[in-house]
């Protein structure tokens, strides 16, 4: 069995893999897949202590399980509703460019 | 016999259904009515007061007619009720019988008036808190006729409120009195506090059982006389009464001659037993109206106004009645109360006469000879001057006797001053004579000095007018004879209150004694007059020129410097008062508010530089703040 270590190891990997693109991606489409890789490095964690807990013992470890059905649950409603605003945005200004949606300031 | 006083009880209600009716429907009315309305309401309170008046001639004893509980308060309760004895029946016969004539002879005098329904509408509402102040058997209801007279005097003097000043007199009027009115309520807290209870016959007929002389009963008797000063226009209390002239003629007649300002003079001989064993508090009350008489009766000789003469007389007159009760003979006031009702009743309607057919000129330098064109107003005037100078065998002459005569003989004051009092009432009552002789010479003697234009339009008033004054003549002959001196005879006025009021110690000087105080008080009056005479007439007015330079004259004319006195004194503390305390609001207040306020945009201006617009700025602050909190939550080992 693969130890619990290299999977948060790879998690972490993917977590600053997204935060970087988050951060350094000017159009917004990359922005939501980092987004999702962020997320998605956080539901790898969760089912890898998932399995930890449960391994061995004859208890069952289901909490972390269930946690990354609602992170699914809700990066799907999100990305529904922001992709649905990215196209309002897209046929006004034919662009995706964030940077230079920065109208909304004081 | 008791029904026939009960029914007495009806006259406020009536008075209180005229006020309603004409506050309601007299705007509807055509312009008679609201004053035949206002006048008969009055005149039936006079019929039920006549009533009353037989039923408590034979039965001897006081009625008490009962509403029920005014209020309740654990074991304290006040009734609400009607006490009609000798004392409270007098007093609304004056009220009704006066009141009525004088409601008539409104009705002509407020012709074409705007406000013709509404003036008959708030007298009639006087009328009724004035009999409800006099009829009523305890304190507290009394205190509601009291401020029920003070609101109708407030607005009858700014009857005429488009004319800021009348409105001013108006509130000066009501302010002055509210400090009369203080005293009547600490008053009525002591008298609480020593006889537990607020019943007036409970307490009149508990005071002789309690500790003469003590500091309470005094203290009582001095904060009743605070109200009565107030009411009464008594010193230093005084100053409202010459400015409410501001209000039409009827109202100076009724409220600040026969009525209201004798309030004051009722309050002191309703609680007679109070003051019976506080003669500390009953010397000071003669005090007060004794200098009250002679400072009034000096600033009326310097007056010009036709109205404000006979306001100081008033004031004068009233500190007569005053230093009656204060001499602690009760009747001695009362009589003068009814014997002034009628002659200064009458000198009001008279002026108000005049100023009528003058087209609403009151200064009597501008007046003179109008005796031969105002046959009945002249003639009733002088009958009326006569009365009040004192002239022997009219009422006022009479009702003067027996208070200068009470000042001579009274126990209560034989200690404190008694001798002093009795000359300087006696010195009072010759310049009363010389005032009113110049009153009604400057008036209706001598050549005419009218202004152009007028003395054509001058005629004699209306029958509605002169009839009432008329009456009232008859009256000031008349009624003075109720109290003959009571060494010749019988004195019906002085037997008649001696149930309602407690009994003052006098001494009784021999017969010749008494025939020369008599003698006197005669002389006194017809010297006043004599000087008068020889001023006005004999030296054609070369004498009052020359006196004119002098201090007195100018004290005079000045009525001695209480009004500025008191604006710099309290009207001018008051306002600098008031505008430290706006300006503190104004400079640290507001302004401090201000500049709070004025602190928010700069920190938003600060803070607004962070909203830049650029989502990866926020997602990096984000990211920043997510660390930042993991490092503290590692640091701080919440994390294990």
């Amino acid at each position: 069995m693969v130890a619990t270590e290299y999977y948060v190891a790879l998690s972490a990997v993917l977590f600053v893999l997204g935060g970087v693109g988050v951060l350094t991606r000017r159009s917004a489409i990359m922005l939501f897949l980092s987004v999702e890789l962020m997320l998605n490095a956080a539901n790898l964690a969760m089912v890898a202590y998932a399995r930890a807990w449960s391994a061995g013992g004859a208890r069952i470890a289901l909490d972390g399980q269930a946690a990354v059905f609602i992170v699914l649950a809700v990066a799907a409603a999100e990305v529904a509703v922001g992709l649905g605003i990215l196209v309002a945005i897209f046929r006004n200004r034919v662009s995706t460019n964030v940077d230079e949606l920065s109208e909304v300031r004081a | 016999m008791t029904d026939m006083v009960a029914w007495a009880s009806l006259a406020p209600l009536i008075a209180l259904v005229g006020a309603l009716v004409n506050a309601f429907f007299g705007k509807n009315l055509k312009e008679p009515a609201p004053g035949i309305v206002g006048s008969v309401a009055v005149g039936a309170g006079f019929v039920l007061s006549l009533l009353a008046f037989i039923g408590v001639a034979g039965g001897g004893e006081a009625v008490r007619v009962g509403f029920g509980e005014f209020l309740r308060a654990g074991d304290f309760t006040v009734s609400l009720g009607f006490h009609l004895d000798q004392l409270s029946v007098l007093m609304m016969m004056i009220i009704t019988g006066v009141g009525f004539l004088i409601h008539v002879y409104a009705i002509g005098y407020m012709h074409g008036d705007d406000g013709y329904s509404r003036f008959f509408a708030q007298l009639n509402l006087f009328v009724a808190s004035m009999l409800v102040l006099v009829m009523a058997d305890s304190f507290v209801l009394m205190f509601v006729g009291w401020e029920g007279v003070g609101v109708c005097s407030m607005l009858l003097i700014g009857f005429w409120y488009k004319d800021l000043a009348n409105a001013g007199a108006g509130r000066k009027a009501f302010i002055v009195n509210r400090i009369g009115d203080f005293g009547f309520l600490l008053a009525m807290f002591l008298t609480f506090k020593v006889f537990g209870t607020l019943d007036i016959a409970t307490v009149t007929a508990m005071a002789p059982t309690m500790l003469y002389g003590s500091a309470a009963l005094t203290g009582i008797g001095l904060l009743y006389l605070l109200a009565a000063t107030g009411k009464s226009a008594q010193l230093p209390l005084h100053v409202w009464l010459p400015d409410a002239m501001a209000g039409p003629t009827p109202v100076s007649a009724l409220i600040h001659a026969a009525t209201m300002v004798t309030a004051g003079v009722y309050l002191i001989a309703r609680t007679s037993a109070v003051y019976a064993v506080a003669p500390g508090a009953l010397a000071t009350v003669a005090w007060i109206g004794v200098l009250t008489a002679l400072v009034a009766a000096i600033a009326a000789v310097g007056q010009t106004d036709i109205k404000r003469i006979l306001a100081y007389s008033t004031i004068s007159q009233v500190g007569f009645m005053v230093a009656a009760v204060g001499a602690g003979a009760y009747w001695a006031g009362i009589f003068h109360v009814l014997t002034h009702a009628f002659f200064k009743a009458l000198l009001f309607l008279g002026a108000g006469s005049v100023i009528h057919a003058l087209g609403g000129e009151q200064d009597i330098r501008k007046m003179g000879g109008l005796g031969k064109r105002m046959k009945v107003t002249g003639t009733t005037a002088l009958i009326a001057t006569l009365a009040i100078a004192g002239v022997p065998f009219l009422s006022g002459f009479f009702s003067k006797d027996a208070i200068v005569v009470a000042t001579f003989t009274s126990g209560v004051l034989a200690d404190v001053g008694g001798g002093v009092l009795f000359w300087l009432l006696m010195i009072t009552a010759g310049i009363t004579a010389f005032y009113m002789f110049r009153w009604y010479y400057l008036i209706f003697g001598g050549e005419e000095r009218l202004d152009r234009g007028v003395a054509e339009r001058v005629h004699e008033s209306p029958a509605v007018m002169t009839a009432p004054l008329v009456v009232l003549a008859i009256g000031s002959v008349l009624i003075g004879y109720v109290g003959l001196p009571a060494f010749l005879t019988d004195n019906r006025v002085q037997a008649w209150l001696a149930r309602a009021t407690a009994a003052g110690e006098f001494s009784h000087p021999s017969v010749a004694t008494e025939w020369l105080l008599v003698l006197g008080s005669a002389a006194v009056a017809l010297v006043g007059l004599g000087l008068g005479y020889w001023v006005y007439v004999t030296s054609k007015g070369a004498l009052a020129k020359r006196a004119g330079d002098t201090v007195l004259a100018g004290a005079s004319r000045g009525a001695f410097g209480f009004d500025p006195l008191y604006k710099a004194l309290f009207t001018d503390t008051g306002s600098g008062a008031a505008e430290a305390v706006s300006l503190l609001d104004k400079e640290v207040v507001d302004r401090g508010l201000v500049s709070l306020a004025g602190l928010v945009p700069l920190l938003g201006g600060v803070v607004r530089r962070w909203q830049s617009g650029h989502i990866r700025a926020y997602a990096f602050a984000m990211f920043v703040g997510a660390a930042g909190l993991a490092l503290v939550a590692a640091l701080l080992g919440v994390l294990k």
